[in-house]
């Protein structure tokens, strides 16, 4: 969070605590200032007026602070920091690196009152200008280009609020993030950083429709559920059936430029796995770390609770950030249930009329506000850039009927419903493929037509209804077993085990296994097509369905996933299933 | 230190008071009723002129007479290794009849949060003995692993057994494991159930590198709220100060949760789900985030909390909220319990998610990944297919249905049920579930390598012939 040159108004004194929740009087404070509260100096932000009391949500822990106590007013609303070093850091909810805490608190343990700017305001960054003098120059223009990491170029743009004008002075070397390097003829100065207050969409052009997917690398993902660069997908699921790792491994394998990932509420070592993971696993793009492409925002569960409610619009602000360089950019939210959860409880301190749930009445609006920051846009420099957000949703009891699942989903365009059945029998990930579905299937159809197979969507539409088939055929098994029913039907059945075992189901923990390509995935499916109407060929010309189950090549078909050399292997496979089926008759 | 007559209001285990400085949220307060006895408490929420004192030991006794005195300070653990070996109170006081605590240091029992980037992630294998946690739902250092179960089920015993055999096998053949600590911390657990914990603490010479707290289910309520945040300071004192593995089990968390309730209510809180307060998520967390381990440290804290879910549900919010924020769960079930197995562990709702980093060769064994995905399959379709069994019989299923029952059965016999005293190292519970999956066909063993098939796999080719053949 930025330390900005803060024009300090009038103090105020504590009235009350009670929890993340306090007031002062004689404050002289507008709505979502921010505030330093008690001798300690907690950081905190304005969240309701009323009369002479001001309410303030307190980010850090506020044991034995007591009314009396004085509260600072900062002025300026909660922003963000802006500029080279956002990629490849951690942060907590306000935007404070976690490794600069722990260096200044000198304790493995989060302490209070301690600040620390976004970015480092002491390192030296190569600036290449963009422009020359005498160029005008508008909002969102890039004046230069600063190396950021060894995979992203950052681009440095004129503020969104800036007035723009005449470029009169230009630098280029090794500047901080707070010198000057370019000035204007209205005597505007721009610097590497700027700040942006979180609450509010940076500005850009239209949306578009999106047209490109956002390659998962999981096959479930992008076969059957894909979802488009600049779209939204919810991952809705009860404890331990997956949200986490699916959301991770679209961190490590979806070809985005920029991932901001939003550890929200959750578990500290989940956080401490990816700190570890990333700068040791390779980008699939670009070969590069993958933390080289990633910033990292981690309010954990016992982390202060406003601090909480912040951490998705800190995140969010910097994917857009990123947007308006031109980039393709991934939010994953792991999970907004906790972000509703702070907000349910401020708003419960706050003595707010509850709505459902005991969830505040604007609950909804606030999820559409945040969902509708993502999309495809035409930024207003020119460029387009996108901001794809996949939020987790965290349903008490599994049940999708609450209010955060169905509000969500009312706003997203993709919905993948993971399963606790399927989690519980190790079929990963657990997206149920009777319930999921995605908006943008049609959309992004000619993509994977041009750019995989021109059969795609017939080969998928083939899976579907195998699938569906044998969702009817598995309640009649359950009734009279699967010896009685016909042999048609028992193929069909043992064609779907296939489809799930061989294409649904992808284990993120095995090193070949956890990344799949479209290429991949489309030849899965083709190879168990083959089996398919070879075996169904078979049966017609006579041969018993144990017979056509029993062929030596079928268990081959469960080991494409972790094969590397997948193309000769299927290749090879095909082969042999028509070869040995055709003997057979 | 000034003392107030000023109680204005008492409801359930809240006191209000009028003062005239300022008081600190969560501060300690002392209240003294008329005929001298002192109770203690905390400060609950502060507005300028009116406090609300949460009263550990009930408010019932106390009057508008009695004084209030505010200790300036929020609540410590003292703190000492010589905690070791000590039997305390569920406020921390020593009720084990022994000298009164010196401690080095005092520190709040609320604890800051670990900084996500000072944490190490945990991946050090801890064998607990017990095969359906090793082989299949595998317990690493400085993980929070709870127990899922229901009122009337050996949860206790399995704790036990899992305190008693705990180890981390290079610890065995260095043979020092004199680092181990465990913390136990009871929340309105019966008389009987302290005496079972307590008797195997003795039998077993396990007391003296033990912190023992307790709050007896007839002990005051609302002081359950404080218990397991005393255990949690001792336990990261021990661990990251003075370099003890810790093993902290908490039990029971239903009656933790009881009390938040009870708390919330008297306050007039608006509830959350089946009247648990909305904050419940957060303060758990709390608690269950004081489990990890810190880079440069040597010692760690894990955690074991117990729970018994209200009419074994497990969406109850108790445990759903637990499951939430837990590196998994141990669900004991009940229909397994009155089968007889013992540990009547079920692994398929079981889940450890730090297996996958604490696993396979050089931690544990090459095989172990594939053969806990087999296994899990494999008695997954088991059990499916016993309901079909219940409506067609044996035989009306296949020859390959059959098999995979006889492997459900053979798996909850001959795998699960080891009995509360059998102690297998991890080498013979992944050895026997390869004697298991070797009664399938190797063609069906499609999660495991193919390498690790020819090593381990024992499936005799004539035994399957003789299957298909009739
Ligand atoms: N794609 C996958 N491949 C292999 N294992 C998986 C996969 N997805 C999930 N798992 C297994 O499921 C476990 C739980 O997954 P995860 O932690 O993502 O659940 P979650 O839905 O985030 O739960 P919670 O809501 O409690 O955070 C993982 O630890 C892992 O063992
Ligand atoms: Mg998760």
């Amino acid at each position: 969070m930025s330390q900005a040159d803060t024009t300090v108004r009038e103090d105020g004194i504590i009235d009350s605590v009670s929890g993340p929740v306090v007031t002062a009087v004689d404050l002289d404070a507008r709505m979502n200032d921010v505030v330093y509260v008690g001798d300690e100096g907690l950081m905190g932000e304005v969240i309701e007026i009323e009369g002479d009391i001001t309410t303030i949500q307190v980010y850090e822990e506020t044991s034995g602070v007591g009314p009396g106590e004085p509260v600072e007013n900062t002025g300026d609303p909660l922003t963000v920091d802006l500029g080279p070093g956002v990629l490849d850091t951690i942060y907590d909810g306000v935007q404070r690196p976690l490794d600069v805490l722990q260096e200044k608190m000198n304790s493995a343990f989060l302490d209070r009152g301690v600040d620390a700017p976004g970015i480092d305001l002491e390192k030296e960054w190569e600036f290449t200008p963009e422009v020359e003098e005498g160029d005008t120059v508008e909002a969102g223009d890039v004046v230069g280009t600063v190396p950021e990491t060894v995979t992203i170029e950052h681009k440095v743009l004129v503020p969104p609020n800036s007035e723009g004008g005449e470029v009169v002075a230009i630098e280029a070397g090794e500047f901080t993030v707070e010198e000057t390097v370019v000035e204007l003829d209205s005597g505007e100065e721009i610097r590497m950083r700027q700040e942006w207050p979180v609450r509010e969409a940076r500005p850009a052009g239209d949306k578009k429709t999106p047209t490109e997917p956002l390659l998962t690398g999981q096959r479930v993902q992008d076969g059957l559920f894909p979802i488009a660069k600049g779209g939204t997908a919810a991952i809705p699921g009860p404890f331990g059936s997956g949200k986490t790792v699916t959301q991770q491994q679209l961190a490590k394998w979806s070809d985005a430029d920029i991932v901001v990932y939003i550890g929200c509420g959750e578990r500290g070592n989940e956080m401490t796995e990816v700190i570890e993971d990333f700068p040791e696993l390779p980008d699939p793009q670009t070969g590069n770390p993958l933390m080289a492409r990633t910033t990292l925002i981690a309010n954990t569960s016992n982390m202060p609770v406003a601090a909480r409610e912040s951490c998705v619009y800190t995140g969010i602000t910097i994917a857009e950030y990123y947007r308006d360089m031109g980039y393709d950019v991934a939010l994953m939210a792991d999970s907004t249930s906790r972000w509703a959860e702070a907000m349910r409880e401020i708003s419960s301190r706050l003595e707010e009329m509850p709505g459902e749930e005991g969830y505040p009445a604007y609950l909804a609006a606030r999820l559409s506000q945040f969902y509708e920051r993502a999309g495809y846009f035409d930024n207003i420099n020119g460029t387009e850039g996108s901001i794809s957000v996949v939020g987790a949703v965290s349903p008490p009891g599994g049940d999708f009927s609450e209010p955060v699942t169905q509000n969500t989903l009312r706003i997203v365009k993709c919905f993948w419903a993971l399963d606790a059945d399927l989690a519980e029998r190790r079929h990963f990930p657990s997206i149920n493929w009777n319930e999921s579905y995605s908006l943008y299937r049609e959309q992004l159809d000619p993509w994977f037509e041009e750019n995989v197979a021109d059969d795609w969507a017939e080969v998928r539409q083939w899976a579907v209804d195998t699938l569906d088939e044998e969702g009817e055929l598995q309640e009649i098994v359950q009734l009279v077993g699967k010896d009685a029913l016909p042999e048609d039907q028992q193929l069909t059945l043992e064609v779907a085990r296939y489809l799930r075992e061989a294409w649904l189901q992808q284990n993120a923990f095995h090193d070949v296994d956890t990344y799949c390509e479209p290429d991949k995935t489309y030849l899965i499916l083709t190879t168990i097509k083959t089996f398919n109407d070879e075996a169904f060929d078979a049966l017609e010309a006579g041969v018993p369905v144990e017979e056509i189950t029993d062929i030596d090549a079928l268990p081959r078909i469960n080991r494409i996933g972790v094969q590397e050399d997948y193309e000769a292997y299927m290749d090879e496979l095909k082969d042999d299933i028509a070869a040995q089926l055709r003997e057979l008759y | 230190m000034k003392e107030y007559k000023t109680i204005t209001e008492i409801s359930g285990p809240l006191v209000f008071a009028e003062v005239d400085k300022p008081i600190g949220y969560d501060e300690m307060v002392e209240i003294e009723t008329e005929d001298g006895e002192i109770r203690r408490g905390q400060v609950l929420e502060s507005e300028d002129g009116l406090v609300a004192i949460q009263v550990f030991e009930g408010t019932s006794g106390i009057d508008k007479n009695a004084f209030v005195r505010f200790q300036g300070e929020t609540l410590k653990m003292k703190l000492t290794e010589n905690l070791l070996g000590r039997v305390l109170s569920g406020s921390g006081e020593p009720i084990d009849g022994g000298p009164p605590i010196e401690p080095d240091e005092r520190r709040d029992i609320v604890g800051a949060a670990i900084n996500p980037y000072a944490r190490e992630y945990p991946e050090e294998f801890i064998q607990t003995g017990v095969s359906a946690i090793d082989g299949m739902n595998t317990l690493v250092r400085g993980q929070k692993l709870p127990i899922f179960s229901g009122s009337g089920l050996p949860h206790n015993e399995l704790a036990l057994q899992i305190a008693r055999q705990a180890s981390v096998p290079e610890e065995e053949e260095g043979g020092d494991d004199s680092e181990f600590a465990v913390i136990f911390g009871a929340m309105g657990i019966t008389a009987e159930e302290a005496n079972e914990f307590m008797d195997d603490f003795e039998r077993t010479g396990a007391l003296e590198r033990s912190v023992v707290f307790m709050n007896l289910a007839d002990d005051p309520a609302v002081e359950r709220t404080v218990t397991p945040r005393m255990a949690l300071t001792t336990a990261e004192y021990l661990a990251f100060d003075k370099d003890y593995h810790v093993l902290v089990i908490l039990t029971d968390m239903t009656n933790y949760c009881e009390a938040l309730r009870e708390i919330g209510a008297a306050r007039e809180e608006v509830p959350g789900r089946r009247g648990y307060p909305g904050y419940m998520y957060t303060d758990l967390a709390q608690l269950y985030e004081r489990a990890g381990r810190i880079q440069g440290r040597e010692g760690s804290v894990t955690q074991i909390p117990i729970l018994t879910m209200p009419g074994d549900d497990d969406t109850h919010p108790i445990p759903d909220l637990t499951g939430y924020i837990t590196e998994g769960q141990i669900y004991v079930d009940r229909d397994l319990n009155s089968q007889g197995v013992q540990p009547p562990v079920n692994v398929l709702p079981s889940l450890s998610r730090l297996m996958d980093d604490g696993i396979g060769e050089g931690l544990t064994r090459e095989d172990h990944a594939d053969v806990s995905d087999q296994m899990y399959a494999a008695y997954a379709e088991g059990e499916d297919l016993r309901d079909l069994v219940n409506i067609v019989g044996r035989e009306a299923l296949s020859d390959r249905d059959n098999k995979y029952l006889d492997f459900a059965d053979e798996f909850e016999s001959g795998f699960v049920d080891q009995g509360f005293n059998t102690n297998r190292d991890i080498g013979e519970t992944l050895d026997i579930g390869w004697d298991l999956l070797s009664t399938l066909p190797e063609a069906e063993l499609n999660r495991i390598d193919e390498e690790l098939i020819e090593k381990y796999y024992g499936g005799d080719e004539s035994v399957e012939e003789e299957a298909t053949a009739d």
